[in-house]
């Protein structure tokens, strides 16, 4: 009897659209290898039984080389043979490479369905596949599907329980693609198209000169396009709603409350000039939903959006190879931008996706460069609200502040960490014409995600805050700090409020500032120590999962060091 | 046939594998990835002096960092 459908496949063939399609269970899917790092669990109905679909990161082969690799072998070795079905993904577009793994999957003696999926991309290809004749050959069902519009699942599904194992003998490699050969040979016809436009770009975008060129365009498209979105969203739609509708109803409930309840400082916070100031009172009616929606979730959605268009075109993992000679000076290659890159929206993802590397040094180095280093779009959001109405040059000064301690502690990290940092060994997918259902889905789970896991810590920060503000309870602790604080970073004492703040959740820290009455030089430098400090809450216990006390610890000596040395460069050069 | 590593090819060269000097691990990556002695391949490109290698093999196209590279020999076809 069937009790669990694993998915299995290659990277990039479309395993996590396939298992959405199969479970209703939404999931972020992309356009390069690597996008899984983390087993999806899901149900599907068959025969009034509830059936478990576990979708496995991609693989190359049932020899991992990576620990998201091992996590999906690992798993695949340890359920009982009889009770589970393996669909084997395979890119119809690429059969030659994906049949790799499906042979290697019944030598297991696994029961296998294939899925051909990438059938419409495949025929624009000019890639015609005998589906019986390969059927016939391998000895299981194989059915054409096309995930994204569903096309072929339901006939999927049906066939799920013919999966059978069939009794092909353990052989070695040479042998498996000698076999590939001549299945190649038998079932599939090329017919030869002329070189499209897309196709002029792909070459282009790994070549040099041309590749460099497009990759700073589209870097810089993007930057502006984040920045033009998030701009809009809050000065034409979060702004008004704050300060039309909104705040007139807070104006009303103020005087209810009574200006010095204790109720009235945890709810409205204080009034500056007799006036609620959604940036300064910080109550939990004021200054809490108007950081999260009016100043940080039009970044989140502007951001996310551009980022999924990047995933789904398929220019990440060239910029993978663009960029891999430099980070190779620091001890990584080319595949860890797109950690990096996650890690600019959520530190936490961009940590997740460290598994994609291969060895434990780098993994160390990339996740403690993308803690320190790499600020998260909520802190990236609030910076822009503090500074931005300054001058451009703060705002970029705190990406060039970034940058550079990027770099040189990379170059340190890479000289000093002990193990071996493969070599870059990565696919590069073909430009796709993104979805736009699969954007827009991708877009909502990840906003979905931002405000399930901030909103609930931004209520409580600020809570906390509070309280502990209104019994002066804070004052011992400042007291303690003081010193360091005011005298090496040049920043008033109430500053260590927010610094410690930041430890949990940046942007209420950030938010925290506001109302100090903070000099432009001490905004900036409290906003690079915010950026470069402890990450929060959330990034602390990801970092500690993925790789164990002593390195967290590691890190976190790391930051203090980096965060110390900063601010006090920055209070002592700066005028 | 002149024997050259992957990174001494020219782009758009194209060219058979002759050998590859990798350990064990590394030779069953490249292996499941298409990459296999006697295997037909094309350049691409290379970025840099001591850059990636990005190489067509079948219908997939690789990028290789400069040291795996350097592990492959090629046997030109012209």
């Amino acid at each position: 009897m069937i009790k669990k459908i694993f998915l299995v496949g290659n990277p990039n063939v479309g395993k996590s659209v396939v298992f959405s399609r199969l479970t209703g269970v939404q999931v972020i899917s992309s356009n390069y290898a690597g996008t899984t790092v983390e087993i999806m669990r899901g149900f599907l109905k068959l025969d009034d039984q509830e059936i478990e679909v576990i979708d496995l990161p991609g693989t190359y082969s049932l020899e991992p080389s990576s620990k998201s690799e091992e996590v999906a072998v690992s798993l695949l070795n340890e359920t009982a043979k009889d009770e589970s079905v393996v669909i084997s993904i395979v890119d119809a577009t690429n059969l030659e490479r994906n049949l790799y793994l499906t042979l290697q999957l019944l030598e297991a003696g696994l029961a296998v369905v294939v899925c051909l999926n990438m059938c419409d991309e495949a025929k624009h290809h000019g890639v015609s596949i005998d589906m019986g004749g390969l059927e016939k050959l391998l000895g299981v069902p194989v059915v054409p599907t096309c995930a994204i519009t569903g096309l072929g699942i339901k006939i999927l599904i049906d066939r799920i329980k013919e999966a059978r194992s069939v009794s092909l003998g353990k052989s070695n490699h040479r042998d498996r693609w000698q076999t590939i050969g001549s299945i190649i040979e038998q079932v599939q016809r090329l017919t030869h198209r002329h070189h499209s436009l897309r196709e002029v770009l792909e070459d282009a975008s790994v070549r040099p000169f041309s590749g460099a060129l497009i990759a700073i365009g589209v870097m810089f498209t993007s930057f502006e396009i984040v920045r033009f979105i998030g701009e809009n969203l809050i000065s034409r739609i979060a702004d008004p709603i704050f300060l039309n509708f909104y705040q007139p109803l807070l104006i009303k409930l103020s005087p209810m409350l009574g200006e010095e309840s204790f109720l009235h400082h945890l709810l409205i916070g204080d009034l500056i000039n007799n006036k609620i100031d959604f940036k300064q009172s910080l109550g939990l009616l004021t200054t809490a939903p108007y950081i999260e929606f009016a100043m940080v979730l039009p970044y989140i959605i502007s951001f996310y959006f551009v980022l999924g268009l990047l995933e789904d075109i398929g220019i990440l993992p060239r910029l993978a190879m663009l960029l891999d000679n430099l980070l190779h000076r620091i001890g990584l290659h080319g595949f860890a931008i797109i950690p990096v890159l996650l890690g600019l929206g959520c530190n936490v993802p961009g940590i997740l996706a460290t598994r994609n590397l291969e060895s434990r040094r780098e993994r160390f180095i990339a996740a403690t460069l993308i803690s320190i280093g790499v600020p998260c779009v909520a802190l990236q959001a609030m910076i822009l609200g503090l500074l931005g109405q300054f001058s451009g040059f703060y705002v970029s000064g705190v990406y060039l502040v970034l940058l550079v301690i990027w770099v040189v502690l990379g170059v340190i990290l890479n000289h000093t960490t002990k193990g071996y940092s493969p070599e870059l060994l990565v696919e590069i997918p073909p430009y796709r014409l993104p979805s736009l259902s699969t954007l827009w889905k991708k877009l909502f789970l990840r906003i979905k995600g931002f405000l399930i896991e901030a909103a609930p810590l931004v209520l409580l920060g600020v809570l906390i805050i509070n309280v502990l503000l209104y019994f002066k309870l804070f004052d011992l602790f400042t007291g303690l700090f003081a010193p360091v604080v005011k005298g090496l970073f040049g920043l008033p004492k109430e500053a260590v409020v927010a610094l410690v703040m930041g430890l949990f959740r940046k942007d209420v820290a950030v938010g925290m500032l506001m109302p100090l009455a903070l000099s432009v030089k001490q905004l900036f430098i409290a906003a690079v120590l915010l950026a470069i400090s402890f990450p929060c809450a959330a990034t602390f216990v990801v970092f500690f999962k993925e790789l164990g006390l002593k390195d967290l610890l590691k890190a976190t000596l790391i930051m203090c060091v980096v965060a110390l040395a900063t601010g006090t460069l920055l209070n002592f050069v700066m005028h | 046939m002149r024997r050259i590593s992957l990174t001494q090819m020219k782009g758009k060269q194209k060219g058979t594998i002759f050998d590859i000097s990798a350990g064990p691990a590394l030779q069953n990556k490249f292996m499941s990835m298409g990459i296999y002695k006697g295997r037909e391949i094309t350049k691409i490109s290379h970025i840099g002096l001591k850059g990636p290698v990005a190489i067509k093999v079948g219908r997939s196209v690789l990028v290789l960092g400069h040291g795996v590279a350097n592990k492959i020999v090629i046997e030109s076809h012209d």
